[in-house]
């Protein structure tokens, strides 16, 4: 197959694979996680166990050594078959304690203790450098396999040594990208997840097809194959090698069961990102399924591959070069896929666990010894130092298999380096399980155990495999590497017994390991006990939270509890936690857990502690300002409301003073009408009074009357029910007819009339009526009120651009006052002296009201001399005014 | 010579109205129609009693009954005053005066408690 198209359909694969983990990832985000949460993801995820070491190696493996590869697989088996309760068991309390990591689960069981955490560590990178060397190897000699059939050999070369280094970096974007989103507790990836379940399910296929065709396209079927096996088996050649060999098995065995719980990718997938134990009851009897699946024609193939494939071929490639040479190029294809998703999916998880531990036990811890504990306000510093520090572990993990795999050349055969990884975890184990199961374990025995582990399994197996010193001297019918295996985990076991037995667990040991071992919620440890002086501070924390009386009162309650007088409690663990529970309601449990140790002293924090303090602060920032939004928009509400009700206390105070107005205004003539009507009756008057008399009640009753009018014309007006009667008007005759109608008034003034006659002929619609009721209200005001010795009223009309019309009316009298302009068109805004209005002070009211309705305006003209006010007119009233105008 | 009442009133057809009414019954009765001015009037006349419209131009009527109790003049201070009010809340402006009326008024009610309110 062209190098090329492999390329292409390789960039196609992993396109595919950032696309379901973005999928997922946002439906996570969303909230639709519940096919996500299935069992079989769960089950399938824990398939990164058959990395490429054992797609490709297992068949290299069963060549070489018959059987013995079925080890790999049977241990695992075993401990989700035979040890299930104990893997439940590991699960919950892992959960419990929100373990991040196999590092933070030993740090967390024995003191929290992060030295022994960064040791761990260091045993996680040491182990994983060159496990995902091979893998990346395994990609790079896949390659190879297909470009030895392309035409330019030697350039295809040079491009297959980049091949590793791209696949390093694109797995790094892919794991910075959906491996370190959040910070969350329960550090749960979905994307990844669901992409490395799929990628299981290709491995699964491509596996089993080649098998398929092995067995029935190469062989002639299942009969045929034992016989070839057999054959294979008797030949000399191998017979050495396929000797079934108990104590190789036995540590095979012991070492791959204790991989599948101690390496970080396993424990990432089976424990971390576990949502519950429930899931291991599929996984119970699924995954044992899927890893016989993947193992059921390891051996065909491995005796299929010998037989056909010219000798001195990479066993490790069989798997490749069978298809191949059988002219499957597809078949090669899908295989090829497989082991492609083998390799990276094993890289992302590995990636991410150990990056996990580098940024938690070794970047975190140095960054705070630097800085001191930081407050709680100082914690966003520190959640995006842990992301930070996260995504440049992961950079620098897969850096360093890249370094390791261009250094290394390799040539060592894949299925050592894999051994060499798992033993190195495998020395993990002894304190994990002891944790698990033995209360008397505890930190000394811990690090006696994996310190030991350690330093045998780096000379007798890390350092020799990478060709630095030598096998174990040995007696000989002892399989070396079996004999390092069993020496470095039987002296790790008896250091960590030991130590444990010898050692003396402190308090806070002792409470954890109750915790660990009986699965139970762990309870609040502390150093201090009976009579101790710290209660007092604790007590003046708890003021702050609860203020003083609340704080006393649970203090005093506390005390009297434990049978003590007084109001100081003694600070026994039963006490502390239930006090860091109470205030864990009031400030959330990690501020809680972090005040009580700053208070009391009890032990250091821990990462884990810091992550939750920043996770918990975070959440109750956010919390705080969604409060606040809401808080604001109550403060809104409120003021909205508030202004409301002053409105409507206006509106109020308005209308009463407007039914007191008009109270007075109605009660004024018939205070006359009805005086004097009462005094007509009286015998003794003379003609002249009794004729003035009646006088005045005619022209009061006239003003009653006249008033009535005002007021049901402005009620109409203002609840806009006014009917306009529109009809096209020349504004020269209104205004005329205006003038005319005002000359009424005062015809003793002799009004100078200056009007721009040419002007005046303007056409518009409107309600012909109206407007002359506000001209002739106008006019008649400034004929009422001007005050010149000669009067002069001027009277403009143009149009402006905008259409319609504006006519100002002004005279040349003293005006009005600038203060009072803006109070004349309100009711009953009576100015000068009422005995010379003769009205109510309604006028101009109405005169706004009108030309509001007729979609106009009247206003006051400040600076004109005398009054002045402008009339301004629409071409047409609004369509929401009056009636039609005629067509 | 002394007055007997002094009407403070805008209206002057109530003016001529009250005026006719309490010059038929014998009182000496001045009149003066706006706000301003009406306390120098007050003390220019220092009448017997005053009638007060409560809503006068310029200044109200229980401003001015609030100038006029704060008199220097003892006697003048505690000159008896009739409030006339056109306006529906007449409690809270007559509880200073001595005597409300509210507009419309029976002339008969007005001419009765003029009489008891002269001294």
């Amino acid at each position: 197959m062209p190098f090329e198209a492999l390329l292409a359909t390789c960039l196609a694969y992993v396109a595919l694979m950032f696309g379901v983990a973005y999928a997922a990832d946002r439906a996570a985000a969303r909230g639709h996680v519940r096919w996500l949460d299935h069992p079989l993801v769960y089950t399938m995820s824990l398939s990164v166990y058959c990395s490429a070491w054992t797609f490709y190696g297992a068949v290299g493996y069963a060549s070489r050594s018959g059987l013995e590869f079925a080890t790999i697989y049977l241990g695992p088996t075993l401990v989700f078959t035979a040890a299930w309760w104990g893997l439940r068991r590991l699960v919950r309390v892992a959960r419990m304690h929100h373990v991040t990591s196999v590092a933070d689960l030993i740090s967390a069981r024995f003191g929290k203790s992060n030295r022994l955490a960064a040791i761990v560590t260091l045993i996680a990178v040491i182990a994983s450098t060159p496990y995902i060397a091979l893998q990346l190897q395994s990609v790079r000699l896949s390659f190879e396999v297909f470009a030895t059939n392309a035409p330019n050999g030697p350039e295809i070369n040079g491009a297959l040594g980049g091949t590793a280094l791209w696949v390093a970096a694109g797995l790094a974007l892919f794991t910075i990208l959906f491996g370190t989103r959040n910070l969350a507790a329960d550090e749960r990836h979905h994307g990844v997840v669901t992409a490395i379940a799929l990628e299981a399910v290709v491995k699964l296929v491509a596996f089993i097809a080649l098998g398929v065709f092995v067995v029935w396209g190469l062989a002639d079927g299942p009969g045929d194959m034992l016989d070839r096996i057999a054959r294979t088996a008797a030949d000399p050649q191998v017979a050495e090698g396929w000797l079934l060999k108990p104590d190789r098995w036995t540590a095979l065995i012991l070492v791959s069961a204790a991989a599948i719980l101690t390496l970080p990718r396993m424990f990432q997938v089976m424990v971390v990102e576990a949502a519950d134990e429930e899931r291991l009851h599929v996984a119970g009897w699924a995954f044992p399924a899927y890893l016989f699946a993947m193992s059921l024609f390891v051996l065909p193939i491995a005796v299929m591959g010998r037989e056909l494939l010219p000798a001195g071929s990479n066993p490790d490639l069989y798997v490749l070069t069978l298809p191949a040479a059988a002219g499957q190029d597809m078949l090669a294809l899908l295989v090829f896929l497989g082991g492609f998703s083998a390799a990276t999916s094993m890289v992302v998880v590995c990636a991410i666990a150990v990056a996990t531990m580098v940024s938690n036990h070794w970047l975190v811890p140095a960054w705070l010894a630097l800085r001191r504990i930081p407050s709680p306000d100082e914690t966003d510093d520190l959640r995006g130092f842990v992301l930070n520090a996260r995504r440049m572990a992961i950079l620098a993990v897969m850096a360093a298999g890249w370094v390791y795999h261009q250094a290394s050349g390799g040539t060592a055969a894949l299925a050592a380096m894999g051994l060499v990884a798992f033993t190195g975890m495998a020395q993990v184990l002894p304190a994990m399980l002891g944790g698990l199961l033995w209360r008397g374990a505890n930190r000394k025995g811990a690090y006696a155990g994996i310190g030991s582990g350690l330093v045998l399994w780096m000379a007798l197996i890390f350092l020799p495999s990478v060709g630095v010193g030598g096998d174990l001297p040995v007696p000989p019918g002892v399989d070396p590497w079996t004999a390092a295996v069993m020496a470095s985990l039987i002296v790790n076991t008896l250091a960590f017994i030991g130590m444990s037995i010898f050692g003396f667990p402190d308090p806070v040991e002792r409470l954890q390991g109750l915790s660990f071992v009986s699965a139970v919620e762990p309870i609040r440890h502390s150093r201090m006990m009976r009579g101790d002086d710290r209660a007092e501070p604790l007590l003046a924390m708890a003021r702050k939270v609860w203020g003083a009386e609340a704080a006393l009162r649970y203090f005093q309650a506390e005390a009297r509890a434990q049978g003590r007088s007084g109001y100081l409690p003694d600070l026994t663990p039963r006490f502390l936690t239930r006090l860091e529970r109470r205030l864990a309601g009031s400030i959330g449990s990690a501020t809680a857990h972090a005040m009580i140790d700053r208070v009391a002293g009890g032990v250091a924090l821990t990462v884990a502690d810091l992550l939750q303090v920043a996770d918990e602060a975070q959440r109750a920032k956010e919390e705080t300002q969604r409060l606040e939004a809401a808080q604001a928009e109550l403060t809104r509400t409120a003021r909205q409301l508030r202004e409301a009700n002053d409105k409507l206390t206006d509106l109020s105070v308005q209308k009463d003073a407007f039914l007191s107005q008009i109270s007075h205004e109605l009660r004024t003539p018939m205070t006359s009408v009805r005086a004097f009507s009462e005094i007509l009756k009286e015998p003794d008057l003379t003609p002249e009074d009794r004729s003035r008399f009646a006088g005045i009640i005619h022209t009061e009753a006239g003003r009653l009357t006249r008033l009535l009018d005002d007021l049901l014309d402005l009620s109409v007006l203002e609840s806009g029910r006014a009917q306009l009667n529109v009809s096209v008007v020349n504004l020269h005759d209104l205004i005329t007819r205006a003038l005319a109608a005002a000359s009424a008034t005062r015809p003793e003034r002799g009004f100078l009339i200056d009007r721009d006659l040419p002007a005046e002929h303007l056409g518009l619609i409107t309600d012909p009526d109206r407007l002359l009721q506000v001209l002739i209200n106008v006019i008649t005001n400034a004929r009422k009120y001007c005050d010149a010795a000669h009067p002069v009223l001027i009277l403009r009309t143009r149009r402006p651009e905008t259409g319609g019309a504006v006519i100002d009316i002004v005279d040349n009298g003293s005006g009005i006052d600038s203060g009072r302009q803006s109070l004349i068109f309100e009711k009953f805004a009576r100015l000068n002296d009422p005995a010379r209005a003769g009205g109510a002070g309604l006028g101009l009211a109405i005169c706004r009201e009108i030309m509001l309705t007729l979609g106009g305006d009247i206003s006051y003209l400040p600076g004109q001399g005398g009054a002045a006010f402008r009339i301004t007119l629409p071409q047409r009233p609004p369509a929401s005014a009056g009636s039609e105008p005629p067509a | 010579m002394k007055m007997d009442i002094l009407m403070i009133e805008d209206e002057p057809n109530i003016a001529e109205a009250v005026r006719f009414l309490l010059s038929r019954e014998g009182w000496q009765v001045g009149l003066h129609a706006d706000g301003a001015g009406a306390i120098e009037a007050i003390r220019a006349a220092t009448p017997r009693l005053v009638i007060l419209d409560l809503m006068l131009p310029h200044r109200s009527g229980t401003q001015i009954l609030d100038d006029l109790r704060a008199e220097g003049d003892a006697a003048l201070a505690a000159t008896p005053v009739l409030m006339l009010t056109a306006r529906g809340q007449s409690a809270e402006a007559g509880a200073r005066a001595d005597e409300v009326l509210a507009k419309p008024f029976d002339n008969d009610e007005l001419r009765q408690t003029v009489r008891r309110m002269l001294p």
